[in-house]
């Protein structure tokens, strides 16, 4: 009996030690092909050269115009999402009725639950069209609408976050700022939101982080031509898509160009795992301060 | 705004006293409030009505049982459903048992030790990598050390590996749920502490812990990016006999069809859409139904 209790417990901890072996794995395939790419391109050249070009026969390895990408379309997504998501959350939290948050907040939680690529042909075959009427240069391919429907996408994780932030503010706050007069526009803006602020960042941040490893509606509807540009008309690469583009086409393993998924994957994770971490340590501290 | 548009608001401001511009203000947050949560329902409306729009009249039976073909009109979806299906199931095989025992590990033995508290850590960060990531792992691993090539092996163990983060939470928080009072009642019985977890607290957090896997699996079925990085093709005219047989998804299939400029292929894409979202929304559906009727049902 006391044997067979042992064993399960061992058998469960197995189980769970596998998470690690998960994280070790990802920095372990990272960081080897990593170094395998480190040891014909300079890490100079990776982060200085303003060109990516490592599928042309006249190869160049900066990835700055693949940074600047990413960063385009997540700063789109970002302009959209943390506005009107905030607004949503305020509006949920203090003013809506019961009937319409019950109603509301599953209809958001649904725009969650869709598929990437659906909102990849969404992107491509509805927004941009639409906008090419309002914007005649724009191009077929660009990082506006990508960027306009990962706001959309990451809209839900905004809004029901600070949602929570907001709804964790002790109720005395309120109460003492109704007492001195206050409308409950300023009370929200002025008492509530700045106590939910951590609360708040965390949600802004994993939102970001969120919109910059998000692989299909950049995939589909920016482009696949890196390009140092802040112009959201134009078509744009961004990490993820290239990683994407190199696992379509027909590159032989072991080869340079076969390392240069590594390396940018590496980027991404380093920055992913960054953002993330800050928000984890953002909540501790907001956790600390409520108790 | 014009000079006399600005002055106009000035002169009316005069009119009012402090307080009733601010009441004012309130007011109008309200339905700017209403307005921005109405956006987000509006988007969702768009979407699906384009996708039905463009979609339902290309979606019939041929279109769902056919082979697909490099011209629009014959092109059927048969071959990726069934992928998509062989992915769901090993994935849930692979994923569950093992998501499950880990959260139960976590939840109810050692938990408050350093290594359950590197592991918590651990699995909060996995859940933040982005899902491609996941892709380049299951490439270099089961691709290519354990030369599994592009088979639904190496997808299923792929997106495994990706939704285990949150099985392992839901698990965790339906455990968490369980009152401790039904524990000690078992342990004051004579049970032994794993006959407490399969008899007592399993069966009282069963329903969480089915709504986690469900969403958890739901999530796996739209997943793309990894299943093409680990070199899933796009063109697959057979449909996999064995584990170890390559394959082509759903949404691997819809990304090809939505990636060719020809509008005929993009209707494809639609109504393959409306086939992924209805297998998507069921899933979901069938996760809230059985939250909804545990959360009705038991009271400790």
């Amino acid at each position: 009996m006391k044997l067979r209790e042992t064993i399960i417990e061992k058998l469960l901890l197995a189980c769970s030690l596998l998470t690690i072996f998960t994280t070790v794995g990802i920095i372990g395939v990272l960081i080897f092909e990593t170094i395998g790419f480190f040891k014909e391109v300079s890490l100079i050249e990776f982060l200085t050269d303003t060109e990516w070009t490592p599928l042309f026969s006249n190869k160049r390895f900066g990835i700055l115009p693949l940074l600047t990408g990413t960063l385009l379309t997540t700063l789109i997504a970002t302009v959209v999402a943390v506005p009107l998501g905030l607004t949503i959350a305020v509006y949920l939290s203090e003013y809506s009725h019961k009937t319409v948050r019950n109603l509301v907040k599953p209809m958001l939680e649904v725009l969650a639950a869709v598929p990437t690529v659906v909102y990849g042909y969404f992107a491509l075959v509805f927004v941009t069209p639409m906008f090419q009427k309002i914007i005649p240069s724009l191009a077929g391919f660009n990082a506006l609408s990508p960027g306009i429907v990962m706001g959309i996408m990451i809209l839900p994780l905004v809004s029901s976050l600070s949602e929570d932030a907001l709804y964790a503010v002790p109720k005395s706050l309120r109460e003492g700022s109704f007492a001195l007069g206050a409308t409950k526009f300023q009370t929200s803006w002025k008492v509530i939101v700045p106590s939910a602020f951590s609360g708040i960042s965390v949600s802004i941040i994993l939102a970001i982080s969120r919109a910059i490893g998000e692989t299909m509606i950049v995939a589909i509807a920016a482009g696949q031509q890196p390009r140092l540009t802040f112009d959201p008309t134009v078509p744009i690469e961004t990490m993820t898509t290239y990683i994407v583009q190199v696992s379509l086409g027909d590159v032989p393993h072991d080869s340079v160009e076969y390392r240069t998924i590594f390396a940018v994957g590496m980027t991404l994770f380093v920055v992913t795992l960054l953002l993330n971490n800050i928000s984890f340590w953002l909540k501790k501290k907001f956790q600390k301060h409520h108790r | 705004m014009g000079k006399k548009g600005k002055s106009k608001i000035k002169k009316r401001l005069k009119y009012f006293s402090n307080t009733r511009v601010y009441e004012y203000q309130d007011q109008a947050f309200k339905y700017f409030g209403l307005f921005c949560t109405l956006i987000g329902v509006v988007v969702l409306m768009l979407l699906l009505g384009d996708v039905l729009y463009r979609g339902l009249s290309r979606l019939d039976w041929d279109f769902i049982m056919g082979l697909p073909s490099r011209r629009a009109a014959r092109a059927g979806i048969f071959t990726a459903w069934v992928g998509t299906l062989w992915i769901m199931v090993l994935t849930a095989v692979i994923a569950f048992p093992i998501g499950i025992s880990a959260g139960l590990y976590l939840e109810e033995y050692n938990k408050r030790s350093r290594l359950s508290n590197i592991i918590e850590i651990n699995i909060a960060n996995l859940a933040g990598v982005p899902s491609i990531i996941y892709g380049l792992l299951g490439l270099e691993l089961f691709a290519r050390a354990l030369r599994l090539g592009e088979s639904v092996l190496t997808g299923a163990l792929t997106l495994s590996l990706l939704i285990l983060p949150i099985i392992i939470v839901s698990t965790r928080e339906a455990l968490k749920a369980v009152p401790y009072s039904i524990r000690e009642g078992s342990y004051a019985l004579g049970a032994s502490k794993w006959q407490t977890i399969w008899f007592q607290v399993l069966p009282a957090g069963v329903s969480g812990i089915f709504t986690g896997v469900i969403l958890s699996l739901s999530r796996a079925i739209g997943e793309t990016a990894p299943l093409i990085v680990i070199g899933a093709l796009t063109f697959v005219p057979f449909v996999p006999e064995g584990v170890l047989d390559s394959f082509t998804v759903l949404p691997i299939q819809i990304f090809n069809w939505v990636s060719r400029p020809q509008k005929e292929f993009s209707e494809n894409a639609a109504a393959a859409i409306i086939i992924l979202l209805s297998i998507t929304f069921i899933m979901n559906g069938i996760a809230v139904y059985i939250r909804h009727k545990w959360q009705k049902k038991v009271k400790w």
